[in-house]
This record gives C-alpha cells, sequence and structure tokens, in this order.
C-alpha cells in the first residue's frame, strides 16, 4: 500500500483541486468559437469595387464548414461580414458593434481609405487585431497619423501597393509606345487629387525627373459637366497622354468631349474611374476601349490560394460560372484576405488580442495577390507591399472589355497576357 | 479666341441646364410645390430608357416613344395619389415628403439596377461633332439638346398662351381657390402639370444618359443645377429657365477658363449674385399667392 505522507498527500489534492480549473478552461476552449468581422463597401457608390465580395464570403464558408484548427485546438469559425453602404461614419459604426456586440477576434476590412481608415482607427482605439487592404498605402498609414520608424500602429496592419508603385508602373507604360512624353493631368479637388498633383510628392516632380512634361489644367471639381477648358489648354500644348484619378462619370464626360472636340490624345490612363469591366462598358460609344492602368490582381498573377489551391485562373472561372458576371481585380483581394486570416488563426499560439496580432506580425504566407508578410518595408513595420502591373483594357472578340496586364517591369514576378496599344477614338 | 470657345461650350452646356431646370420650373410654377427628388426621378428617366431600349432593343432617342406616355402616366398618377394629399398646409409636407421620396428613389434603383454605372447608347451620335473653326468643334449631341429644349419652351408658351387647358394651368397657379369656383378641379390640373412634368424629365434623363454615364445616387448633384437654374431665371418662370441655363452655363466655362477649381463656384456666385440683386430672379412670373 501506497504510505501516504504529507507532500504526498500535498500533491494528490492539489492537483485535484486544480482539476476543475484545467478541464473548464479546456472545455471552455472547446466551446468558444473563433469570429473573425469582415467590412467593405458592399453597396451604395463604391458597390461595384465590392461585387465579388458576396461570392467569395458564400465560396470561404463553404470551404470553412464553421470549423478551424488552431495552434491550440480545433474551433467553431464564424465569419461575419459587415457593409458600409460606403459611408466612412458607417463604417466605424459597423467596426464597433464587431467589437462590442459580437467580440470578434480578428478585423478584416477593404476597399477604399474610406473604409479601410475608421475601421482600422476603431480597431486600434479598442486594442482588437485588424488586417486592411485595399487601399494605397500612404492614405491608410498618413491619413491615419502614421509616424514613419514608430510604432504608431499595434493593432492594424495593411498590405497593398502605393502611389510609388503607381508612379513606376504609370512610367513604364508610358516609355512602352512612342509619343512627345507630353502629360496632361486631371486631377480633382479631392485629397486622391491632391496627392496625386502634390507639387513635392505627387505626380508632377516624378514624371518631370523622368523626362516628361507636365500640363497640369488645375484641381477640377467633381462630378462637372464640362472640360472644354481642359481640352482646349491640353490641345494647346500638345498632350498626347492623358492621365488623372477620376470619377467614372467625369472620365466619360472628358472622353465624350474630347473625341466631339477632336482631341485624341495616345495614351489615357487614369486611376479610380477605370477598375471595372461594367466601369468600361458604361463609356459612352466604346470610348472605354484601350484605357489603361494599374493592374492589382488578374490571370497573370502568378500565384496560387493557400485556402484553396486554386490559381488566380481558377478562381475567375469559379467566379464567373457560379454568378456570371466578369471577374473583377477587387475579387482577388477579399480571397487573400481570408487566405491570411485562416494563416494567422492557425498559427496563434494563443488565443487573445496579443497573441494573433503576434501571429499577423509573423505572417509569411504567398496569397492569390502575391506575397504578405510585414516587416520587409521599413520604416514602416504595418505596411506590407503586394505587386503591381501596368495593363490596358482591351476588346476581346467576343464584346467584351478584359483588363490585361501588359508591362510587369515593376513587379517581374507577374506574367504579361499582350501587349499595350494606343488608344483608340 | 479661348474666351468665345468657353462661351460657346457654356450656352451648349446651359441647354442641358435648361433642361433640367425645366421639370422644376413646372412644378414650382404650377403647383408651388418643390420638388426635392427631382434629381432622382431625372436619373430614374435615365434607368427606365435603359430599360426600354434593352427590351425593345431600340435606340435610346426612339425610347421616348414609349417613356414620354408613361412617365405622363406616371406622374399624373403621383400627384393624384400622393402629393395631392399634401396640399393646403403650406410647402412643408411637400418638401418632406419629396426628400423621402428621393431616399426611396435612390435605393430602389440601388435593388433593381446595383451600383453599377450605366450608360445610354446612341452610337456615332454621342460623340459626332461639328467643326466650326480649323481647330474648334462643337457636339452634335450638345446641341440638340439646346435646340430640343428651345422647342420645348416654344411649345409650352404656345401651350400656356393659346389653349384651355393651358389657361387653367396659369389660372390655377394664380389663385387656385376662384379657379374652383370657375369649375375647375386645382387638383385635376396639378394632375395633368405634374405628368407635363414627368414627360420632361423623360426627355432630360435620356439626354443625361446619353451625355454621360449614370448611377443610382446621381440625382442630387443634378438637383442642384436644376435649382440654380430656376434661381436665375425666376423661380417658376417657363421661359426663365433657358436664360438661367445659358447663363450658369456660361458662368461655369468662365470659370474654368481662370481655374477649373472655379467651375463650379463661379456657377454658385452667379446664382448668388442675382439672388442678391433680384431676388426673385430674372423673369418672375408666378405672382405671389397670399
Amino acid at each position: 500500500m501506497m504510505k501516504l505522507n504529507r507532500r504526498r498527500l500535498l500533491q494528490t489534492t492539489g492537483a485535484a483541486l486544480c482539476a476543475p480549473a484545467v478541464l473548464s478552461r479546456a472545455l471552455f476552449a472547446k466551446t468558444r468559437a473563433l469570429k473573425v468581422g469582415y467590412v467593405a463597401p458592399r453597396s451604395g457608390a463604391l458597390g461595384a469595387i465590392s461585387e465579388g465580395d458576396g461570392w467569395a464570403i458564400e465560396q470561404f464558408r463553404e470551404l470553412m464548414g464553421g470549423t478551424i484548427e488552431t495552434a491550440t485546438g480545433t474551433y467553431d469559425f464564424e465569419f461575419i461580414d459587415k457593409d458600409t453602404q460606403s459611408d466612412p461614419n458607417r463604417a466605424a459604426d459597423m467596426a464597433q458593434e464587431l467589437i462590442l456586440r459580437d467580440e470578434v477576434d480578428l478585423i478584416l476590412v477593404s476597399s477604399t481609405a474610406d473604409t479601410t481608415n475608421p475601421v482600422c482607427d476603431v480597431a486600434e482605439l479598442n486594442g482588437v487585431p485588424c488586417v486592411s487592404t485595399a487601399t494605397p498605402w500612404q492614405p491608410w498609414f498618413f491619413g491615419r497619423g502614421g509616424v514613419a520608424g514608430e510604432t504608431t500602429f499595434r493593432w492594424t496592419n495593411h498590405y497593398f501597393w502605393g502611389a510609388e508603385d503607381l508612379t513606376n508602373v504609370y512610367l513604364e507604360l508610358w516609355n512602352s509606345l512612342e509619343t512627345n512624353k507630353v502629360v496632361g493631368g486631371l486631377w480633382p479637388n479631392d485629397p486622391d487629387g491632391a496627392a496625386f498633383a502634390d507639387p513635392e510628392l505627387g505626380f508632377p516632380p516624378a514624371l518631370e525627373a523622368a523626362g516628361f512634361t507636365v500640363v497640369d489644367a488645375g484641381r477640377y471639381q467633381n462630378l462637372k459637366d464640362d472640360f472644354s477648358a481642359e481640352i482646349a489648354a491640353f490641345k494647346k500644348a500638345g498632350v498626347e497622354i492623358v492621365t488623372g484619378v477620376m470619377l467614372p462619370p467625369d472620365l466619360a464626360t472628358f472622353l465624350v468631349q474630347a473625341k466631339q472636340q477632336g482631341f485624341e490624345p495616345k495614351m489615357v490612363t487614369v486611376a479610380k474611374a477605370a477598375l471595372t469591366p461594367k466601369g468600361i462598358e458604361a463609356m459612352p460609344n466604346g470610348l472605354g476601349n484601350n484605357l489603361s492602368g494599374e493592374v492589382y490582381w488578374g490571370p497573370q498573377f502568378p500565384f496560387a490560394s493557400s485556402l484553396t489551391g486554386q490559381t488566380a485562373t481558377d478562381l475567375i472561372a469559379a467566379y464567373e460560372a457560379a454568378t456570371g458576371n466578369q471577374w473583377i481585380q477587387s475579387l482577388g483581394y477579399i480571397h487573400s484576405l481570408t487566405e491570411v486570416a485562416v494563416d494567422v488563426l492557425r498559427r496563434a499560439t494563443e488565443i487573445s488580442p496579443e497573441g494573433i496580432m503576434a501571429a499577423v506580425n509573423a505572417t509569411d504566407l504567398t496569397t492569390i495577390v502575391g506575397h504578405v508578410k510585414w516587416g520587409d518595408f521599413p520604416p514602416f513595420a504595418n505596411v506590407a507591399k503586394t505587386p503591381l502591373a501596368g495593363g490596358q483594357w482591351q476588346k476581346q472578340d467576343s464584346g467584351a472589355y478584359a483588363l490585361i496586364a501588359t508591362n510587369n517591369g515593376h513587379s517581374p514576378e507577374l506574367q504579361i497576357g499582350g501587349t499595350l496599344e494606343y488608344k483608340t477614338w | 479666341m479661348d474666351i468665345f470657345y468657353a462661351s460657346v461650350n457654356g450656352v451648349l452646356l446651359g441647354g442641358l441646364y435648361a433642361l433640367y431646370g425645366l421639370g422644376l420650373a413646372l412644378t414650382f410654377g404650377i403647383m408651388r410645390t418643390i420638388n426635392l427628388a427631382h434629381g432622382d426621378m431625372i436619373v430614374f428617366g435615365s434607368f427606365m430608357s435603359l430599360v426600354v431600349t434593352r427590351v425593345l432593343g431600340l435606340p435610346a432617342l426612339a425610347s421616348l416613344v414609349v417613356l414620354i406616355p408613361a412617365m405622363f402616366l406616371l406622374g399624373r398618377l403621383f400627384q393624384e395619389r400622393v402629393m395631392n394629399r399634401s396640399l393646403g398646409e403650406g410647402i412643408m409636407p411637400s418638401i418632406i415628403l419629396t426628400f423621402g421620396l428621393s431616399v426611396v428613389i435612390q435605393n430602389a434603383l440601388l435593388l433593381t439596377f446595383s451600383a453599377d454605372r450605366q450608360t445610354l447608347s446612341a452610337g456615332q451620335l454621342q460623340t459626332m461633332s461639328l467643326p466650326l473653326t480649323e481647330d474648334f468643334a462643337i457636339g452634335v449631341l450638345p446641341l440638340m439638346t439646346l435646340c430640343v429644349v428651345i422647342v420645348l419652351l416654344i411649345a409650352l408658351n404656345w401651350f400656356f398662351r393659346h389653349t384651355m387647358l393651358g389657361r387653367a394651368f396659369r389660372a390655377t397657379s394664380d389663385d387656385p381657390e376662384v379657379v374652383a369656383l370657375m369649375g375647375i378641379d386645382p387638383r385635376r390640373t396639378y394632375g395633368l402639370a405634374m405628368g407635363l412634368a414627368f414627360a420632361i424629365i423623360a426627355i432630360t434623363g435620356v439626354f443625361m444618359g446619353l451625355r454621360t454615364n449614370f448611377a443610382p445616387f446621381d440625382g442630387p448633384a443634378r438637383l442642384i443645377f436644376a435649382f440654380e437654374v430656376i434661381i436665375i431665371g425666376g423661380m417658376g418662370s417657363i421661359q426663365g429657365v433657358l436664360i438661367g441655363g445659358v447663363i450658369l452655363g456660361v458662368a461655369q466655362t468662365m470659370g474654368n477658363l481662370v481655374n477649373p477649381a472655379f467651375f463650379q463656384l463661379s456657377g454658385h456666385v452667379a446664382t448668388l449674385l442675382v439672388l442678391a440683386i433680384r431676388p426673385s430672379g430674372l423673369f418672375p412670373e408666378t405672382i405671389e399667392r397670399d
């Protein structure tokens, strides 16, 4: 018979006393669900950008099947999506709802600074890990008061490209065809326009350094019905390349008037107005053909999903088959967000805000949009950069417009799917 | 030369603005109600034209054959079933009603057509131009818009001066109570007037949809210009609409010449100037009701 001495007694009773605590903790861990919240402008003025989200989220939910295996065990998994209705104030409200009511462990957010910034600010304030994407990183970082080299943000990380990538891609596009290198700028009087036209950090100094002449017509107001003065100024200066960051109706007005007034520049390379195939189709009389711009995702991106193994082409085919809609660039980014979320939760060694944030910071994952790894872009520890190509909307034999990557000098890991052509009029 | 080009473009732009303002001038001139949903109704007109062109395979301009009668009926129903209920309690009920309607139209369009931008298609017409000098050309479509407005104004003028119904419209505008004593039902007159305004909104919607592209939330931006046109031209004045539109258009293109940032600003300044100097507009036609 085992001799029951004082030490032995203490050991056994101690273990017996502790067991319920350990047991209940294990039980708790099994029943507690891991929750991920996602905020995007699904309806309203920005709704067209997030058109693919609904399908991507459905596909993701089906794939997960309601559970997730992590380093600390298997958990129920819940993915909650919220619509900002394209309103920055509502975006902040949605983030608050996710944090206070749904008590999510991780927030994902995408599409325009009007969405990512308010959501990230709320997450930062409440100490909830948040991963953001699909906004150039400068407005995300500087727009929220970030200071280079300092740990301004503890809980929010971002991955996308930035203004410097856009400038490089545009220069590459313009250098690949013969022109007189006179560029006309249509930069509106809004935050994007001001950033693009900034005399120190914007396009004009970068273009002039690269040997281009810039004709800046001045900051115009959005939604304007007449561009004849700009067109006259461009004609007079012999502009052969037009660039800008325009709203779709303004680009349409400009293209129609340019055509009417006999101004036919060799290239029109605009940001914002030429993002979706439907936006290109909505340009009157086929004027959307051969508009050029940046390509941040598409069939020329040679990466496969870490979740499903689908390549960009597979994902596009699945999306088009299921929805009947043509693919859009943001589809890759919403998919990559779910990839990052799952990867982070699987690696997290502790299910707590600190543990999950540590896992976010340690991310080193090749997603369908490219490699995501924070810390490689000093002095901005919260920013990771993804690849960017230059491309063009070219009319296919089917009559549809397809965005084709034509120049990959900036991100050589990407492929190209065609050659850049002059704008048709 | 730049000034000449800018003023020609301003006059052409004024044609479009006059079209925006015409429907609003009618509703204000006859019913004395302010239609805050006017801009959204124009966008609604563009979408309806899109539906007609898709379903019947007609070109955008031909869709007006279907659209004008349909919108006339809709306008009449809207006035008789909805707006007439808000009569006689001052101007606020109609403002609140149309404000609500504006939100409803925007979201109904969003639900039905999604946030995608759309355009009406008239092929070459949209980009065709008439060369005036060697390096200056004007668009055929803006010129057509201006002509349509002028024709509409002449027709409306004739209608108001020379037909019984036109006289009834004017009389109802001046004093609905006395008109009722004369055996005219003001509510019925209002219904017909709103029908007429909706028919004009249909035309406006088609020309706007041909000129640029449109989406469900574009209405309020159009409403501002419509208001400025009738403020400059004179509240409720049909003829003043053209002058109002042209002044607004020319002010904008001239401001644009100085600096593109002044485009909308110079239009707003012109409106403010008129408000300061002649608060009832250049050609006030409606008499004060007491």
